[in-house]
């Protein structure tokens, strides 16, 4: 048996190399579904927060549904599905075309959807934080529904929404973990290979929970940042 | 599908509405949800095949039991550990309170994929050591990692809702409570408690919603729960439809989850509202 | 949200689909990586195995340059249906259930079934009976399962991903035993996690469940293809090639009678 530090050290002989592409791959994907999920989210809440009984339907829907489906399980519906579903579009106009919708698209926009009916809760119950004076005092002094929005309300919103947000960004990032099973490179999947092929699943497993432990703390680290930095611009108005 | 927010949508809407934006927007996407179930719908009536059906039904259904019964479980016990954590969180002993903050941040921190894969496969590889010492036929069952690795992982989740329960009741019940006489776990148990549960009803059913979810990763390590059937299913026929029963048994599960959830707060928030 | 949804998947595709449009006369093969000594990976990220040598083989007679992509087993076929690779060149058993899926080339190897357990297990045979009251571990979605489900009534049947968490948990002792291909077992028990087990005896192959051995699965209807795949095995036949990369992994032959 190889002794641990061959197995963990950087290069063709060992594992850390590998580790830590997956850990670069599980970074990006998380990097990558933030806006997506956020953006999403945003306009779902929007839809939920309107006083337009049908838009407030259609955006429950939404998050009945991503709500309420396993993350593992929207992830393979993505994958599986979405791509034949698009492949069968793409035939219709151009027979020729071979389509891949590979497993870290398929993986951002599962984590996505599912990040952004969350983030949607969260904007939602930080809308309803909002007084209406607010958006009154906004129309008031002559703005538009838009300028309102983006001057007056959104400045607030995401101050109130942000340790929420903070705690979703942390349960994305966990999330992630689960891509391994679509064939995405991730610390998780990799740590697999690296456990099957060397019999050492303790030790791999173990690196790989402590890396994500490690995200999880440069995470909060980076979290409390912000935070200060959004609690200081409310100071100094 | 049944929604619970369209309740307070029927409202009597006495004349007609003008045609807004919001209307337009709202009403089309209405129409692509509309058009998304039909085609579902229609997916699953063309696709219908009874063999199949009969072939898997029994699997689903003992998939669904192994998956209720593992979040049930784990819940239960993670409930009874999540007291000395949350304990622990709000002691004033810092070794106490920074034992507990760590056992949080670690299973908080990492998914619970990894924890279930290390106790999993881990022990495995420990087996030799587990043996001499009489843990092996406790680790042996994929079941039981299962169950340790959850416990763990909601307990630390539990913890904290439990803590944020307690510390949302203002301090002066504390004082209140003390200057009656009571002392602390008679303050917990009579005052604080009843207060508390209110707030943490909804976390609570959040979080056995996520454990249910959650749950799906458990035929990664052999469990043969409802995903697990469901993956099997699928390779066996490379039929599609396998994964949406699926879907449908998931979100019904969860819905009437979250519905009864909703009947009780309005049940014991009854005495709130004027 | 619907809108910066679609665009979002409409951006992606176009991306993707420049970027198939560039390789078209580049094949991509699916295989798995964990099924050693056909195919897994090494430390450096490698796949080797007969399997890839086979298919590297392949192409260079087809003169087509070959990419491997690697799937877990039980999405294989799936993936291969959504063309995400264009055929699975991974020890995939021809069988009729996969039939109405895929079409198949001719076999390229036939290698027995077979069930290994642990010295001290007790376990002399591979009926029925031998294997009562023990618990068998085998990877989904394979041909073993589907005999071990059927066989092996009287004893508990687990399903893993994979052979090498099948082995591993037979090392650990959480399994009474397993069923795998002969030569994939052999590989296996040659390596120190493998002293612990030996093979209790080979199974005899059922035509209707475990078929006339391993064959190149490409999608329903792209019979073009199966038939270069068919005419470069029988190349690499002829040409010794085969029985070159046959001799590298295994001291008999694999291709059967």
């Amino acid at each position: 048996m190889q002794s641990a530090l061959t197995l963990l050290s950087w290069g063709p002989e060992g594992w850390l190399d590998d580790i830590f592409y997956g850990a670069y791959i599980t970074v990006s994907l998380a990097l990558a579904t933030l806006p997506l999920g956020l953006l999403i989210g945003f306009f779902v809440a929007l839809a939920k927060n309107s006083e337009e009984p049908t838009l407030r339907l259609a955006g429950n829907i939404y998050t009945t549904i991503f709500r309420g489906l396993p993350e593992l399980l929207t992830l393979f519906l993505i994958y599986f599905g979405a791509q034949t579903g698009i492949q069968s579009l793409v035939k219709l106009i151009r027979p020729d075309a071979m389509i891949e919708v590979n497993s870290f698209v398929s993986g951002m926009v599962a984590l996505g959807v599912v990040l952004s009916s969350y983030a949607s809760e969260v904007f939602l119950s930080a809308f309803r934080a909002i007084p209406r004076g607010q958006y009154e005092g906004g129309y008031s002094i002559g703005l538009s529904g838009f300028q309102t929005m983006r001057l007056v309300v959104l400045p607030q919103l995401i101050r109130i929404a942000l340790p929420g947000l903070a705690n979703l960004w942390l349960v994305l990032l966990l999330n992630t973990a689960l891509v391994s099973a679509i064939g995405l490179s991730d610390i998780l999947r990799q740590a697999g290979i690296a456990a099957r092929v060397t019999r050492e699943p303790f030790l791999f497993f173990g690196l790989a929970t402590l890396i994500y432990l490690g995200l999880a703390v440069i995470s909060s680290i980076g979290v409390r940042q912000v935070e200060r930095a959004v609690g200081r611009s409310e100071g100094t108005r | 599908m049944t929604l619970a927010t369209t309740a307070d949508d029927a409202m009597p809407v006495p004349k007609a509405r003008a045609w807004t934006r919001e209307r337009v927007a709202g009403t089309m996407l209405l129409g692509l949800w509309a058009a998304v179930f039909a085609a579902l719908a229609a997916y699953l009536v063309a696709a219908w095949n009874p063999e199949l059906f009969s072939r898997w039904a029994p699997a689903y259904l003992s998939g669904l039991g192994t998956t209720m019964l593992l979040v049930v479980i784990s819940t239960l016990l993670g409930a009874i550990l999540s007291v000395p954590v949350a304990w622990g969180r709000m002691a004033k002993n810092p070794v106490a309170r920074f034992l507990a903050y760590c056992w949080v941040y670690f299973f908080r921190g990492t998914p619970l994929l990894a924890q279930t894969f290390l106790i999993y496969y881990g022990a495995g590889s420990f087996s030799g050591w587990l043996q001499e010492h009489g843990l092996w036929f406790f680790f042996r069952e994929a079941w039981n990692c299962a169950i340790l690795a959850f416990t763990l992982n909601t307990s630390a989740y539990q913890a904290e809702i439990l803590r944020g329960a307690i510390q949302s009741v203002p301090k002066g019940q504390w004082e209140g409570a003390a200057s009656l006489g009571l002392h602390t776990v008679q303050t917990l148990r009579k005052v604080i408690m009843p207060q508390a549960l209110i707030v943490a009803l909804r976390p609570y059913g959040n979080e056995v919603v996520l454990m249910i979810k959650s749950s799906a990763v458990v035929a990664l390590i052999t469990v043969p729960d409802l995903m697990g059937q469901t993956r099997l299913a699928f390779s066996r026929s490379f039929d599609f439809q396998t994964y949406i029963w699926a879907a449908l048994i998931y979100l019904a599960v969860v819905e009437a989850l979250r519905h009864g959830v909703d009947w009780i707060e309005r049940r014991i928030t009854r005495h709130l509202k004027r | 949200m619907r809108i910066s949804k679609l665009l979002l998947a409409a951006t992606a595709t176009l991306a993707l689909a420049a970027g198939a449009a560039q390789a078209q006369d580049t094949l991509r093969i699916g295989t798995e990586g964990a099924y050693p000594p056909f195919n897994n990976l090494t430390a450096d990220g490698q796949l080797v195995g007969f399997d890839i040598d086979i298919a590297n083989a392949l192409c260079d007679e087809m003169k087509v340059k070959c990419e491997f992509v690697t799937q877990d087993w039980d999405g294989i076929i799936p993936a291969l249906q959504a063309g995400k690779f264009d055929a699975i060149i991974a020890s995939m058993s021809i069988t009729e259930e996969r039939k109405q899926k895929v079409d198949f080339t001719n076999k390229y190897y036939n290698t027995p079934p077979a069930i290994a357990a642990a010295k001290d297990s007790g376990i002399n045979g591979v009926s029925k009976e031998d294997l009562a009251g023990k618990t068998i571990g085998v990877a989904t979605s394979t041909i073993h399962y589907n005999y071990s489900e059927l066989t092996y009534t009287d004893s508990t049947i687990k399903g893993y991903p994979t052979s090498q968490e099948e082995q591993l948990d037979l090392a650990s002792g959480r399994i009474d035993a397993i069923n795998d291909d002969i030569s994939v077992l052999e590989e296996w028990l040659k390596t120190p996690d493998g002293a612990c087990c030996h093979i209790v005896g080979t199974i005899t192959p059922i035509p209707e469940i475990h078929g006339p051995g391993a064959g190149i699965a490409v999608r329903k209807g792209e019979t073009a293809l199966v038939e270069k795949f068919n005419k470069a095995i029988d190349a690499i036949r002829a040409n010794g090639k085969y029985q070159e990369i046959n001799a590298k992994y295994f001291p008999y032959d694999v291709y059967g009678g």
